[in-house]
């Protein structure tokens, strides 16, 4: 049990990585990765979001199959990440003031970040019980942050254009950074056989 | 908004197809297009569903905008697209199964596609419902387009076919184009893998900044013209240095 939970957690970090691996995530991955605050404050959040966002979805389902409208999934899912997402952003505006000027602005993007509505149908469809499903989502939301500083990293080093071709300038070279920044994450397959 | 009330019908449907390019001009909506074009096929499928939902929410949208109270409608939009996105996944997994399960997890996430949700925002709350499903048209086909062009450089230099598969039971007897056994050269298989797909999508786009340099500054930045959260984004943003101003 214990080691299914920790295999789980670090193939979400490395294997299944969600921006470099599972395609999941894509736009603020490209989109906030420009410094490393940044991509500190994002990270944060979409790990919090994930989380809680797991931890309320999962026996939503639960209900959901038995009552038999199994179908309705997908709008009691997105509505729930919306709620939450707004209600977390009402309630650290109030009392976490420091927080939230920390990480405040990334939280309405998360709403249409699909890595936190993938990670909740994944769940469900992998049939995780609800540990196993809160370390797939606090993995994954992990492995994006540790994405996102990586490619914060590199970006910063890009600042520069001087050298790189006028078409490839922009948003095609993050994109060639990502590709072989992904290369690299392919390195991991088969880490658990 | 004058300028855009002078747009033809005809203008509103190409603008989303070449001009305004979902995916290679505003840089919305990568996670599908990157995901969903190791071939053609799989591609074009994923292209006519997110097409589907977005005509239709579209048509939804602009009909009951002036209902919906400003401070919630993104809530409301999110339900409408959410409701039409599940109409789509019952349909295909009844009609199409073979496409059900090549999209799998991306079909449900169709919901949280920015293409769809900014042009909820930007468009079909502010346009009549004519024009607005002729908008969700366009940008659709731009969306399919797109998908098409990465799906067929993806599938010829990944597997060596173009246009292979059953294509969703239509063409049972119809194998595609055999490029690697007519010339005996092995795919790379990287180019149906993730490191390629962002690769092919470098390419697309750099093409793209080739062949429109003269006409368009280049983009140095992502999606935020197009994201659907900008409004409430840069609300915030605002809101924040007005506090940290406070502070100081």
């Amino acid at each position: 049990m214990i080691a299914k939970i920790i295999i789980i957690l670090i193939s979400m970090v490395t294997v299944d990585n969600f921006p470099l691996s599972q395609f999941l995530g894509i736009c603020p991955f490209l989109g906030v990765s420009t410094d490393l605050d940044s991509a500190k404050g994002m990270g944060i959040a979409v790990t919090f979001v994930m989380t809680l966002a797991t931890i309320v979805t999962w026996p939503v389902q639960q209900l959901l199959d038995k009552l038999g409208i199994g179908y309705l999934q997908t709008v009691a899912f997105i509505l729930i990440i919306a709620a939450l997402v707004q209600f977390i952003e009402m309630f650290m505006k109030k009392n976490m003031p420091a927080l939230y000027k920390g990480m405040g602005i990334y939280l309405p993007l998360i709403t249409t970040n699909c890595a936190v509505l993938g990670v909740c149908i994944d769940n469900i469809n992998n049939g995780y019980n609800f540990a196993e499903s809160i370390a797939q989502a606090f993995g994954g939301g992990l492995g994006f942050w540790f994405a996102l500083t990586i490619m914060a990293g590199v970006r910063s080093k890009l600042q520069d254009q001087s050298r790189i071709p006028k078409s490839f300038q922009g948003v095609p070279i993050v994109l060639t950074t990502a590709s072989i920044l992904s290369l690299a994450f392919l390195g991991f397959q088969g880490l658990f056989g | 908004m004058a300028q855009e009330k002078k747009k033809s019908k005809f203008q509103i449907f190409t603008n989303g197809l070449i001009k305004e390019n979902p995916v290679l001009v505003l840089v919305i909506g990568t996670c599908p297009t990157l995901a969903t074009s190791t071939s053609v096929e799989t591609g074009f499928g994923m292209g006519i569903a997110a097409t589907a939902v977005l005509i239709c929410s579209n048509i939804v949208i602009s009909a009951l905008h002036k209902l919906i109270p400003d401070k919630v409608r993104i809530p409301c939009f999110i339900t409408v697209i959410a409701g039409f996105v599940t109409i789509v996944q019952m349909l295909l997994q009844a009609f199409v199964p073979s496409l059900y399960s090549a999209l799998g997890l991306y079909l449900p996430l169709i919901v949280v596609n920015c293409i769809i949700l900014g042009r909820a925002e930007m468009f079909a709350s502010k346009n009549g419902i004519l024009d607005s499903a002729l908008d969700g048209a366009g940008m659709g086909l731009g969306f399919t387009l797109t998908l098409c062009i990465m799906g067929s450089i993806r599938e010829i230099l990944g597997s060596g076919t173009w246009l292979a598969g059953d294509w969703f039971g239509l063409a049972t007897g119809f194998k595609g184009i055999q490029l690697q056994a007519a010339l005996g050269v092995p795919g790379m298989g990287i180019m149906t893998m993730v490191p390629g797909g962002f690769f092919v999508f470098a390419c697309v786009m750099a093409a793209v900044h080739y062949f429109t340099r003269d006409k368009s500054k280049i983009r140095n930045s992502f999606g935020c013209d197009g994201c659907s959260m900008q409004s409430v984004c840069s609300d915030d943003k605002k809101a924040a240095e007005k506090k940290q101003e406070g502070a100081a």
